[in-house]
């Protein structure tokens, strides 16, 4: 059988196995270089918090666009059945918005499709995402966790003039 | 150097009555499986606009047709199966019965669990899906259910283990036979894999659904959760890559590459499958981005063995080929024995895992999580995983399993080889629908058709969908056809039957380093020692948690 083969498969069985780790090595290396001198972060331990007491603590006693400094904004988004509050925000192109969430009652999903802002609404935990909205458009909010029977119901907006 | 992956290759018969409960585990399994892919039409037809969940008698939402189609099939079919197969496996590798009363016990916990969480499920109290995350609340018997059929994969690796202990007690010195071996590895991952689970759904969410305890926390909960449920996808692939090890090279006409490289990829299971789990929860806040960054590396680490398995496969596969007159580069590959169906389902199976893994690989990877977390991308992946390798494997193992519990021949090998076909191209429909749809930020379990937002790419993405999941459905139709035909009409085998098991190319040597490849205890103890570095720092730092979210029932 090994006669028809141009190498033992002794030989080939190394030169894969080389071949996988490598390619492993390299995508794992490309995702790190992304991460941590590109800086497109995943959420982190940013801060918990009593869910029943949401709505007394700040910043999400103030849901909404708030202006930090010229072209910058922080938006506070509460998750809960079946409802984002705020429902739209409108932002200027080009600006950088930091999103801090949080859920009120069950797991919501805060995804905002077309870019890279994709948290976890988890009660006790307080969420933190930054991104720059550079063209003009509409994007939704989506929740993208089962929170419910009415689970589809939930979407919020994001206008950027 | 040939050497048999078995103790007695001359022949070892199962005792009539373990073959019997291995039959009933088989057939649990396969019911389970038939109620969720009824449910699984429903939800693919959501994605196409077509509802004919309002059909389903006792259907109160989507949500619980939701539920039931991942329990069913996610937890009772591959538990149900992989109880079965692998006590097969071991017992025919040791030439040795496992205990009797054991395997009983199994079934009956199976079946009282099945009944529990379905009496919760169908009366609409448990529609949390099937990762159940806290603060929904399912009814008590939800989780006792699945606490029982948890517990039924314990009686199982008891059983196991039981049979390889008495088994090298009379056999000292000698190596475990690699089909007892990769058995009873398997077993050993998921043993150490549910204790998460065990943890939360016993420990926590029951007692909290009875009212015992006011408040869970939901960060801790799905940390435990997913340690054990990243796990669980290997627990389900695991049985099918005894099957390709161990089974499909001799149905191919091939032979088993290495036996120590065998052993060696499921050590690597039992090491890496388990410190992974928070690459399910990239998104996640609460859980640092230092120790994602590592379950990161040990889930690109525990891709390696998918890929070394890649390469046993081929191998394997070519030699059949060549034997029966393949030539040239893939010339091959035509010349493997397209008439049998158990040979044809798995290769298919394997065809579809391709994709699988690499669109598994972007799950994993990082910050490229974000563009697709949550979003149809995860079925579509998963159904090239669990939905067709795991399920279509299963399948091509029943072609024959079936035939040797009832001692009854297939009935209808043509339909059966048919039948992966459509099942296949469903699943590579269904799968470019949903991941096309998903990287356009399409949701994953979600009502789509009564949701008041949209986008238009979504329409050709739910239209493949509900194609897909169509045609899986009527291959799954055909399955179950062949299935009863043979159970009813198959002519009686008369004779000596045995399981089909593989020679390999490089025999288990007697003496060296490869004697360590057995050593299963030392092996464990590494995990839980890779698993103190992955999750101890997490648990030191979030423990004693943030118990403060009551329940609610939005069902």
């Amino acid at each position: 059988m090994s006669k028809e083969h141009p190498l033992s498969p002794e030989k080939v069985e190394k030169v894969f196995l080389s071949l996988a780790a490598a390619m492993l090595l390299v995508f794992l290396l490309a995702l790190f270089y992304s991460a941590y001198a590109m800086g497109m972060h995943l959420p982190g331990r940013d801060g918990e918090i009593n869910p029943t007491m949401v709505r007394e603590t700040p910043p999400f006693d103030e849901p909404g666009l708030k202006q930090i400094e010229p072209g910058r904004y922080e938006a506070v988004f509460l998750g809960m059945a079946w409802a984002f509050q705020p429902r739209e925000i409108r932002i200027p192109a080009g600006a950088e918005v930091t999103f801090i969430t949080t859920a009120t009652d069950v797991i919501h999903g805060f995804h905002i499709e077309g870019t890279r802002v994709n948290l976890m609404m988890i009660p006790g935990q307080i969420g933190r995402a930054t991104y720059t909205f550079t063209e003009p458009g509409e994007h939704l909010i989506i929740c993208h966790e089962y929170c419910g029977a009415g689970h589809h119901l939930m979407y919020a907006t994001v206008i950027v003039e | 150097m040939s050497a048999p992956v078995v103790a007695s290759p001359e022949g070892f018969e199962l005792p009539e009555s373990q073959r019997r409960v291995i039959l009933w585990m088989v057939y649990l399994g396969f019911a389970a499986l038939a109620i969720g892919i009824i449910n699984g039409l429903g939800q693919a037809l959501n994605y196409a606009n077509i509802d004919i969940l309002k059909y389903f008698p006792g259907m109160r939402t989507y949500y619980q047709g939701l539920t039931v189609h991942g329990v069913v099939n996610a937890i009772v079919f591959t538990f149900a199966f992989t109880n079965g197969f692998l006590a097969l496996c071991t017992s025919r590798a040791l030439a040795r019965p496992l205990s009797g009363g054991l395997l009983w016990a199994v079934f009956v916990t199976m079946v009282l669990g099945t009944l529990l969480a379905g009496y919760a499920m169908a009366t609409g109290q448990a529609s949390v899906l099937y990762t159940f995350y806290p603060p929904l609340q399912a009814h008590w018997s939800y989780y006792l259910g699945l606490a029982l059929l948890v517990v039924s994969t314990w009686i199982t690796a008891v059983a196991l283990f039981l049979g390889v202990r008495g088994w090298r007690r009379d056999n000292p010195g000698a190596r475990i036979p690699l089909m007892a071996f990769v058995s009873v590895a398997t077993y050993a991952m998921w043993s150490l894999a549910s204790i998460g689970i065990a943890v939360s759904v016993v420990g926590l969410l029951l007692p909290w659904s009875l009212g015992l305890i006011a408040y869970s926390d939901p960060l801790l909960s799905r940390t435990l959760f997913w340690f054990s449920a990243h796990p669980i996808v290997y627990f389900w692939l695991l049985p099918a890559y005894v099957s390709w090890y161990v089974m499909i090279p001799r149905q191919a006409g091939g032979k088993l590459f290495s036996d120590p490289l065998t052993r060696v990829v499921f050590i690597m299971f039992l090491l890496l499958s388990i410190p992974t789990g928070f690459h399910h929860q990239y998104t996640d806040p609460g859980i640092s981005q230092g120790m994602k960054a590592i379950h990161a590396t040990l889930t690109f680490g525990v891709f390696f063995p998918s890929l070394v398995t890649a390469f046993s496969i081929m191998y394997a596969l070519e030699i059949g080929g060549r034997a029966r007159g393949g030539r040239g580069l893939l010339g091959w590959f035509a010349k493997l024995d397209w008439r049998n169906p158990a040979l044809v389902a798995q290769i298919l199976a394997m065809l579809s895992f391709t994709l699988g893994g690499a669109t598994g690989l972007i799950n994993a990877s990082y910050n490229l999580n974000q563009a697709i977390h949550n979003t149809a991308w995860i079925p579509g992946h998963f159904h090239m995983t669990v939905g067709s390798a795991v399920t279509m494997s299963f399948m091509g193992i029943a072609y024959w399993l079936i035939p040797y519990l009832t001692r009854r021949e297939l009935v209808g090998r043509g339909m059966a080889v048919l039948q992966s076909w459509i099942y296949f191209i469903g699943v590579l429909v269904m799968a470019r629908g949903l991941i096309s749809g998903g990287l356009d930020g399409m949701p994953r379990r979600t009502l789509l058709m009564e949701a008041p937002y949209s986008k238009p790419s979504w329409e050709l993405a739910g239209m493949l969908t509900g194609l897909g999941g169509t045609l899986m459905f009527i291959g799954g139709v055909l399955f179950f056809a062949v299935l009863i035909a043979t159970i009813l009409f198959g002519k009686k085998i008369e004779g000596k039957q045995d399981v089909p098991f593989t020679e390999t190319h490089i025999a288990p040597a007697s003496s060296g380093w490869e004697l360590n490849l057995d050593r299963l205890r030392w092996w464990f103890v590494a995990a839980v020692v890779l698993i103190l570095i992955a999750y101890g720092p997490f648990l030191v730092e979030y423990l004693p948690g943030n118990f403060t979210s009551p329940p609610y029932r939005f069902f």
